[in-house]
């Protein structure tokens, strides 16, 4: 999944000042399964938004929605009257979300409620972490199915460096070294040797250094 | 020879050879380097200068190898992969080659997180184990990473780090294979407190024969104080400083004397270890003392080959 934590609320407030309707629209994907943007934190968000706006003597009406993907242009349209009566909206989406309802609604403005953390994995209720760098060519098949793109502070294809002890990497020892669990995987599995060969440079263009990606299927165009 | 450095017809002539540590200001004045230069000239083979170390911005290494040119200090290039793509490594191996530059050590380097640029987008566009393998291929292939041509040579000793001390344990000796497979014609190795590991580590060294294809200088840091000992023992991550060590600094009247006593003893142990090819000394901010130890150590005069 994407994974995204709402910002701040007094950035949150200072963005969507003065914007009257303003339409605080969550996201029931991605966002909800980050506990960011589903209809319940989009409730308390709007509320805390009115709550803020009354005690500082603002106007302005806020409304509240969610939409089942707010990166998908069928699901976006769906809200199209909502939007077109409000002065700006505020996505509780991912960032792809954001910009897809900026596509959508040229003249609106479109402000960011999320910050887009990463692509991982919940671990445990209110714990995520990332597991992948979306890096556009995967070689989990060769480091055991855990990724040292997205796992290793400093990327090694041939690590681990000098300083992982116990497990931990050096920024933190809070954070694991990938490369200790890749090696005691590959263990497990008698595949170590694997490791014995000179993992070669890596061709970062499909992962994003080529410029934007774009990614086209013939057989599914109408 | 390789690169026809000092270092390098030291070592293959088979003498034990001295480095030491020389690492650029925060700020722009030559006087730094060269002093540290001018006080080190005598006492060791070459001079690695730092590169921008532990994430904290200095003078850049490649000045401060000029720098200690001039003087007729032999310097070894430091270079980290964490603030240069392959672009800017190759572009810098060239210049370092015209600036007459002939020792290079190919680092990943400290994670940014740890300097003071902290906020920093890390660069890690190929590792230091493919950089060495660019490196070799560009000096004995006359070829970039994309199989282009160079033209003229680049005559580099490569050299490469080791940790002994970090972990996994059994996988070390397994990463310091792929350095020499890639290219790396000499090793420095973290500081040595921990005699027992890194005895237990050269053995698996030499199992493989590892000591046969690279020389292997072995690390030693002059410890001053013991809030160092105590400091290193508990926040530096690939360190190995048993209790003992501390205990020493911690007990005696005169704790540089004790630290200069430990890291004398430490060599006279190093010297009885078979395949290792010299020591590095990393004085960090008591570079002073380094004279006195390799004199102290016996391994002065330095040899002329």
């Amino acid at each position: 999944m994407i994974t995204l934590e709402q910002k701040k609320f007094q950035e949150i407030e200072k963005m969507t000042k003065g914007y009257n309707p303003l339409l605080v629209l969550g996201c029931e994907t991605c966002a909800a399964m980050s506990f960011a943007g589903g209809q319940q934190q989009v409730a308390e968000l709007a509320s805390a938004i009115r709550i803020a706006r009354k005690t500082s003597g603002q106007e302005g009406e806020v409304l509240e929605d969610a939409v089942a993907r707010q990166c998908e242009p069928e699901f976006v349209d769906l809200i199209a009257d909502k939007v077109g009566g409000c002065d700006a909206v505020l996505s509780i989406a991912c960032g792809a979300g954001v910009q897809l309802f900026a596509e959508r609604f040229q003249d609106k403005v479109i402000l960011p409620g999320c910050n887009t953390t990463f692509l991982g994995v919940t671990e445990e209720l209110g714990v995520w972490s990332e597991r992948c760098a979306g890096c556009g060519n995967c070689i989990l098949d060769k480091t055991a199915g855990l990724c040292p793109i997205a796992r290793c502070s400093k990327q090694l294809l041939n690590g681990p460096c000098g300083g992982s002890m116990n497990g931990k990497c050096e920024i933190s020892k809070e954070v694991d070294c990938v490369w200790q669990l890749i090696i005691d995987r590959l263990t497990r599995l008698n595949r170590l040797e694997m490791l014995e060969e000179i993992f070669p440079v890596k061709d970062w263009s499909p992962a994003g250094h080529g410029g934007p990606r774009k990614m086209v299927r013939e057989d599914l165009k109408s | 020879m390789k690169s026809g450095s000092n270092l390098e017809r030291i070592l293959e002539s088979g003498r034990f050879s001295v480095t030491a540590e020389a690492g650029p200001p925060k700020g722009s004045s030559p006087k730094v380097i060269q002093r540290k230069g001018e006080l080190l000239k005598l006492c060791c083979d070459a001079l690695n200068v730092t590169d921008n170390q532990t994430a904290i911005v200095r003078m850049s290494s490649l000045s401060g190898c000029v720098l200690l040119k001039e003087l007729g200090v032999e310097p070894v290039l430091q270079m980290v992969v964490r603030d240069r793509n392959r672009l800017s490594l190759q572009s810098d191996i060239l210049g370092a080659a015209a600036l007459g530059i002939r020792n290079v050590l190919c680092l990943s380097g400290d994670h940014q997180k740890f300097g003071n640029h902290p906020t920093a987008k890390g660069v890690y566009d190929i590792d230091s184990i493919q950089f060495i393998q660019m490196v070799k291929t560009m000096r004995d292939e006359h070829k970039f990473l994309n199989a282009e041509e160079i033209s003229g040579d680049v005559p580099f000793f490569i050299g490469a780090a080791a940790n002994p001390f970090a972990d996994p344990f059994e996988f070390r000796v397994i990463r310091l294979a792929k350095k020499v497979s890639a290219g790396a014609d000499f090793i420095q190795t973290q500081g040595i407190f921990d005699m027992a590991k890194f005895v237990e580590w050269m053995k698996m060294v030499r199992d493989r024969g590892l000591d046969e294809k690279t020389h292997i200088l072995a690390g030693l840091i002059p410890i001053k104080s013991v809030g160092m000992a105590r400091y290193m023992r508990s926040n530096v991550s690939g360190l190995s400083v048993p209790k003992e060590i501390v205990d020493r600094m911690a007990d005696a009247k005169e704790p540089k004397e004790e630290g200069v006593k430990i890291c004398l003893e430490t060599i006279e142990q190093l010297k009885e270890v078979d395949g290792v090819h010299g020591v590095h000394i990393m004085a960090v901010a008591w570079e002073d003392i380094v004279p006195r130890i390799v004199e102290e150590a016996g391994l002065m005069p330095r040899p002329v080959v």
